[in-house]
């Protein structure tokens, strides 16, 4: 007896190897691609920066300082001062909480809303994906960033609605990616086999299929969330964002506008701030889908 | 084809209904009363009554909704709240502006995608590809409106090669135009390349090289035109995107068009210039598309979209 459970148990065990095996894979082909790993390491850098980056930096990144107003960079501000004298390097690092928590947040509410939407649409078909899908093309004729402005401009400006518009513009992103897949894993013969072992839609849904589909969902969740910055970032620069005196980057630029002809390095901190961020989430996202995607592996 | 094209242009109804029909509820989701909203924060009870009145606005919403695309498929938005002009001759006189910048940048990005793409492809692996496709990342990162900052602060400004903002003249018309087309570069650059790598990999492309036809002729007349089908897609999209980028080029150079308008009166409250702005920049993306799906059938006529 005692060795029939023993057996089970590594039976069972063989079972899951795959997908841990899979995950090895993966993990593998990601740790060789050089640009990916800078661009994961930079990811990771940057968080450590959002949360203790505000403890770390001595200055107050909202206080005006008078006396010091449109210094260029030095030992002292290292990225200078802009036009109240505040410190460009201490309102940047406070100003990466913000950026990544707008990103972060905005493509994951619009990813589960799209996750969910695709899923019931490739599943069930029909006129319910009828009525979805043609929801989302009408989302997505709204060209490039113009979706999320509509949005901000009837909610008004502020980070949290910049969060909701950029969700809703990424929606149908990710509603399309996944209905596609899950047509194509919902036709596979082990669906069926569940199904006639009588597994509830429920249950063949979040256990066999989402699994399934995984690899496109999260390459288009680390290469939305570069878009999120980008688009959010714009947002603020154009005063529908984030506003001042919040260190948001996109705002830092709209602030510093006026005085950037003659102090360029107002303008230049903050924009390589979200070039450096949008690329390292590039970077890790082609890296990714690289390593999940064998077919576009070179 | 034509039977494709017909059918294609059926599915696009239902899209432009849920378009207008968004951009009409627009006004009505903005907190507040529309009717207030439209004769102006500073109008009394009475004006807002005859504004209510004279709008319509006391009708039940799928009527109002009637009206205005009624109105609007005869070329009336409505007016502007700041300047009273009719919504139409606002836009009419911006449209072609932004239609202009982001024609001009769509070519620019095809231009340079293109060749970046093919050399990339070409010379797989080589420094020069690894080059091009480092920049075409970050060409890919890049804040338009930070690049138009840049661009501004040195070809204008320290070399005093090129005007600060406007629009019209030859001059005025190139760093907007490299602002806005960059990223829509970067973008086929990488199409182009991973494309025409697929392709070259193909049976069809070994047996030319076996039979001994010329490689250059095998890059250009075999591989692109088969790697160039998914990029007239991206192309399309592209279009759509560079419409919406438009509003921040348009804002950094101060270029009179659609965008800066579209932000402008979003500062102003000036709804329903808001709404036609929008409404006009969907619609055409929706036309864009559709001529994207034609061309790519036409272009393709292996797979079939039914």
């Amino acid at each position: 007896m005692a060795e029939t459970t023993v057996n089970v148990s590594t039976e069972e065990k063989k079972r899951v190897n795959p997908q841990m095996e899979n995950f090895k894979n993966v993990w593998r082909k990601l740790r060789q691609n050089y640009l990916a790993m800078a661009g994961g390491i930079l990811i990771v850098l940057f968080m450590i920066i959002a949360i203790i980056g505000p403890w770390i930096t001595t200055g107050d990144p909202l206080a005006p300082n008078v006396a010091d107003r449109l210094e260029g960079p030095s030992s002292q501000y290292w990225f200078g001062t802009d036009h109240h004298g505040r410190d460009i390097f201490t309102r940047i690092i406070h100003g990466m909480s913000i950026t990544l928590y707008i990103g972060f947040l905005s493509v994951f509410v619009g990813m589960i809303f799209g996750v969910v939407f695709g899923i019931v649409s490739g599943y069930y078909g029909g006129r319910i994906d009828a009525v979805i899908m043609r929801t989302m093309d009408v989302l997505l004729a709204f060209p490039g960033i113009l979706l999320a402005l509509g949005i901000v401009a009837v909610l008004g400006g502020s980070i949290n609605n910049v969060i909701i518009a950029i969700s809703i513009f990424s929606i149908p992103v990710f509603a399309r990616i996944v209905r596609g897949s899950t047509l194509s894993v919902r036709k596979l013969e082990y669906v069926d086999a569940v199904r006639a072992l009588g597994a509830s839609d429920f249950r063949i849904i979040f256990r066999h299929i989402l699994p399934n589909i995984m690899s496109p969902i999260i390459v288009q969740a680390t290469l939305r969330i570069a878009t999120a910055v980008l688009t959010a970032s714009g947002l603020s620069f154009l005063g529908l964002g984030a506003q001042p005196p919040t260190p948001e980057w996109g705002a830092m630029l709209a602030a510093g506008r006026n005085y950037m002809w003659e102090h360029p390095h107002i303008a230049l901190f903050p924009g390589l701030a979200i070039v450096l961020v949008v690329l390292a989430f590039n970077l890790f996202g082609d890296g990714v889908r690289d390593a999940l995607d064998p077919k576009l592996k070179s | 084809m034509f039977i494709y094209t017909v059918r294609r242009l059926i599915q696009t109804i239902p899209v432009m209904i849920g378009v207008t029909l968004v951009v009409f509820l627009m006004m009505h989701l903005i907190p507040g009363d529309p009717a207030q909203i439209i004769a102006g924060e500073s109008a009394n009870e009475q004006q807002v009554e005859q504004t209510r009145e004279r709008l319509g606005l006391n009708d039940p919403l799928p009527v109002q909704y009637g009206t205005f695309v009624g109105n609007a498929v005869t070329g009336d938005l409505g007016n502007s709240i700041r300047s009273g002009r009719a919504v139409t001759d606002e836009i009419g006189a911006r449209f072609w502006v932004t239609v202009e910048l982001a024609f001009y940048s769509t070519l620019l990005s095809i231009f340079i995608g293109l060749i970046a793409g093919i050399v990339s492809a070409t010379r797989r692996n080589s420094p020069l590809d690894m080059i091009i496709m480092i920049t075409a990342l970050f060409g890919l990162s890049m804040p338009n409106f930070w690049l138009g900052l840049m661009l501004i602060q040195y070809f204008a400004l320290n070399i005093e090669w090129l005007p600060v903002s406007g629009w019209g003249t030859p001059q005025s018309i190139i760093l907007p135009v490299i602002t806005l087309g960059t990223a829509g570069a970067a973008i086929i650059a990488r199409m182009t390349r991973s494309s025409m790598l697929e392709v070259i990999h193909q049976d069809y492309i070994r047996t030319a090289r076996a039979k001994g036809v010329k490689e250059r002729y095998v890059v250009y007349k075999h591989a692109l035109r088969n790697a160039l089908i998914p990029v007239v897609t991206v192309v399309g999209l592209q279009f759509g995107v560079l419409l919406g980028g438009a509003v921040l080029t348009e804002t950094v150079f101060a270029i009179n068009g659609l965008g800066r308008l579209v932000v402008e009166a979003i500062g102003q409250r000036d709804f329903p210039i808001v709404q036609g702005a929008v409404l006009i920049l969907a619609l055409m993306f929706v036309f864009v598309n559709f001529i994207v799906d034609i061309s790519y059938r036409f272009l393709n006529k292996r797979i079939d979209l039914d």
